[in-house]
């Protein structure tokens, strides 16, 4: 008994010893500092909803299973989706997981674990679209939508020139399905993990998700280029917890497993190494993009951020005018209706006018995305215009009003003839001033789907993995547009003033 | 009933009484100036007159058209009065983003609804009978003094008005260019037989270029009669006093 007991002590013991050993290994270690995106929400990374403060799902758990692996605790570095790369690659982190998608471009610029899940790019359709759009080929002429700078917005790129698919780029996975139900899109181009929860979400029904899948992906983590070791680290580490049903019991947790993923698995596992790390998506035409394959898609974005400015300028002027005289001329009541749109809309962001304009008001008006972006952004600067000329306005002395009277001008002549032509002078140059902070301000429009120029450098960037050659062209294409500009109203206010 | 006839105005404002039982007329081809120190009110009557400003008593009646106290009749009530009188202000006020003759002929085309061709006939002999037809294509800016306030003369007159009123028309002029402006006035006045209402702290210029004047102080006429007259000889304190000061220090302000 007592020699059990004392073998029992033992044991305690040593397994006591063990215990402070392995943590005490943990804290002299570093922990692992892991990036991903919450916003891109479950099944991949989400908020806790026990505990905000802490992050759930499949990667989550992955990261945190590489992290134990190393004998490391994991820390989670919250980053934008699409800056995943760029981030690791800088060292904000030393791995990106957040259903990163394995393609040619990342192998080439970063280090990349094995695949440990593969998912299908699968197309959803409204019901009654069910038998006419089976495949993206189907969509000739037709938007579809997908997230920005995704395989699945490579390939509708690549179907844009092969069958005339109309790309629909979003900033988020969650919009798409919803102005698919809508009818401002005619598919949805995403990963079935995307599209099943999205169907989920809306209660099983407003669209169908193809059987037939598009193109098969798959999920991996990155690191940077020279981390080699780290990667090759956390590979083992994905392939024991793959052979010993740690990583299916998580995909299985999550709700994402399938027969088909044991199958991929397996194949994961007696794939050669050197093998799996050189092989890319199984995406047809993603290959090396060059400048050459992106600078008409950057002219094309130059164009509609060109245009997009134009109108919404030509729209903040004629609304601003109609406001600067309505508070100058109106009677009290449409003085302080028009003193409440100008706060309304300087004093709340031109990104929230945008998402209720385009999204919040589309219960009432489906607006296009681009009659809804020079909608925004006009109506935001007329707020701005208003407030310059109706300081104009004021600086013109009262006797030239006075003058004018006397000579029997009615005051609609006195505004149109005398008051307004010299008031337009004084506004030049700060008119100038908001076209040019427009035409950067048009960038804020991607969120409503707008490929402009910003939105398709950044896409640009992301697939070349660099900001520097995209970053150049991006400029130089603002300040061609922005520099004829203001040389053109210091032209004007100098033949003014010497007139 | 023709020139200006003006019975008991009165101004007031807030607990200030401005004008107070003026009298005053001025009759077709006559000029008349209206003399007074700083703040006595010679601005107010010439803007009463302009419909520029609301009155509180009497009547104002030119050429027909009458005036009556309240608020200020909207520019569509006011054609009437706008096509008899004109006004040349203080600092010229001319508009600046136009040429002179552009100034002249905006009132003839936009109010009138002349067609360009009349207009510019009527601008082009205005600027020539003033002798500033060379600078016919110059903008406000770059016209002297004297210049200027010829074309804003021309401008007041294109609409062919029976009264014209003049606010401290010499205040910018050295003298010898008051001694041309009087000469002018007069062949316009006697030409035209328009009637001049102007108002003025310069005794010369009154003496010389005006038939009558009439003198305010503190808001009341204290006296009127032939200029040559009442500058000679003045009866009330006054004008003595605004004999011997010149009035100098007048402001553009009523």
């Amino acid at each position: 008994m007592s020699c059990a007991r004392t073998i029992a002590g033992a044991a305690l013991a040593a397994c006591a010893l063990l215990a402070l050993h392995r943590s005490a290994e943990a804290q002299s270690k570093p922990p692992l500092r892991w990036g991903g995106d919450a916003e891109g929400g479950a099944p991949f990374v989400e908020a806790d909803p026990a505990d905000p403060s802490q992050v759930r799902g499949f990667d989550v758990e992955i990261a945190g299973m590489i992290a134990r692996g190393l004998g490391r605790e994991p820390r989670f570095v919250q980053v934008a989706w699409a800056s995943i790369e760029q981030s690791v690659e800088r060292g904000d982190f030393e791995v990106g997981m957040s259903g990163l998608e394995d393609r040619a471009e990342l192998r080439a610029r970063h280090s990349v674990s094995i695949p440990y899940y593969e998912f299908h790019e699968v197309l959803a359709v409204r019901p009654a679209d069910r038998g006419r759009y089976r495949r993206l080929a189907d969509l000739a002429g037709k938007r579809v939508a997908t997230l920005g700078a995704t395989l699945a917005y490579q390939m509708l790129v690549d179907a844009q020139g092969a069958s005339g698919v109309i790309p629909v780029s979003y900033d988020d996975d969650v919009h798409p399905y919803g102005d698919l139900v809508a009818g401002r899109v005619d598919a949805v181009l995403l990963d079935n993990i995307i599209a099943e929860r999205s169907l989920r979400r809306m209660g099983g029904s407003g669209f169908v998700i193809q059987p037939e899948p598009a193109a098969t992906g798959h999920y991996v983590a990155v690191f940077a280029k020279p981390n080699v070791a780290l990667r090759d680290s956390a590979n083992e580490i994905l392939r024991a917890r793959m052979r010993d049903g740690s990583l299916e019991r998580t995909f299985r947790r999550w709700g994402v497993w399938s027969d088909a993923q044991g199958a991929y698995f397996q194949r994961v596992l007696t794939a050669a190494p050197e093998r799996e790390r050189e092989s890319g998506a199984a995406v047809p035409g993603a290959g090396d993009r060059s400048l050459a394959t992106y600078l008409p898609a950057l002219l094309r974005a130059a164009a509609i951020t060109l245009v997009l400015s134009c109108l919404a300028m030509a729209l903040a002027v004629s609304a601003g005018i109609g406001v600067a005289a309505g508070r100058v001329y109106g009677p009290p009541v449409v003085r302080a209706l028009l003193t409440v749109y100008v706060e309304v809309m300087r004093g709340t962001p031109v990104l929230l006018q945008l998402f209720v304009i385009y999204y919040g008001l589309s219960g009432i008006v489906r607006l296009p995305a681009f009659a809804a972006a020079v909608l925004g952004l006009g109506l935001n600067y007329a707020a701005y215009e208003s407030e310059i000329y109706r300081a104009a306005l004021m600086a013109i002395p009262r006797s030239q009003l006075e003058a004018g009277r006397t000579l029997g001008l009615s005051e609609w002549q006195i505004l149109r003839l005398v008051r307004g032509p010299q008031a337009l002078r004084l506004a030049l140059a700060p008119m100038t001033n908001d076209f040019v902070a427009l035409l950067k301000d048009s960038s804020l429009v991607s969120v409503i789907t707008v490929v402009e120029l910003t939105k398709q450098t950044a896409i640009y960037a992301t697939n070349v993995g660099s900001w520097v050659v995209p970053g150049i062209l991006c400029s130089a294409l603002y300040l061609a547009f922005s520099l004829p500009l203001s040389r053109m109203a210091r032209r004007l206010e100098q033949k003014w003033s010497a007139a | 009933m023709s020139g200006l006839h003006i019975a008991d105005l009165r101004v007031v404002r807030g607990p200030r009484e401005i004008l107070r039982d003026i009298d005053l007329a001025v009759a077709p081809g006559e000029i008349c100036a209206l003399m007074g120190a700083s703040g006595s009110g010679k601005s107010t009557v010439l803007r009463s007159i302009a419909a520029l400003l609301a009155f509180d008593g009497g009547t104002i009646d030119v050429g027909g058209f009458a005036l009556r106290p309240g608020p200020v009749p909207g520019e569509s009530r006011l054609k009437g009065l706008r096509s008899r009188v004109g006004m040349v202000f203080q600092a010229h006020s001319l508009f600046e983003h136009l040429s002179a003759i552009d100034n002249i002929m905006l009132a003839p085309v936009h109010a009138l609804r002349w067609p360009r061709e009349r207009a510019r006939e009527t601008a082009t002999k205005l600027l020539e009978e003033l002798g500033v037809a060379h600078r016919a294509t110059a903008f406000p800016r770059e016209l002297s003094g004297g210049e200027a306030q010829r074309v804003a003369i021309a401008r007041a007159l294109a609409p062919d008005p029976t009264l014209l009123l003049m606010d401290e028309p010499t205040s910018a002029l050295d003298p010898a260019r008051r001694g041309a402006l009087g000469d002018t006035l007069r062949e316009l006045a006697r030409g035209g037989g328009r009637g001049m209402l102007i108002s003025t702290h310069d005794v010369d210029f009154a003496r010389a270029a005006c038939d009558r004047v009439v003198i305010l102080s503190q808001g009341v006429l204290v006296e009127e009669g032939p200029a040559r007259e009442v500058l000679s000889s003045p009866r009330h304190p006054a004008t003595r006093e605004l004999l011997q000061h010149g009035g100098n220090e007048d402001a553009p302000a009523a």
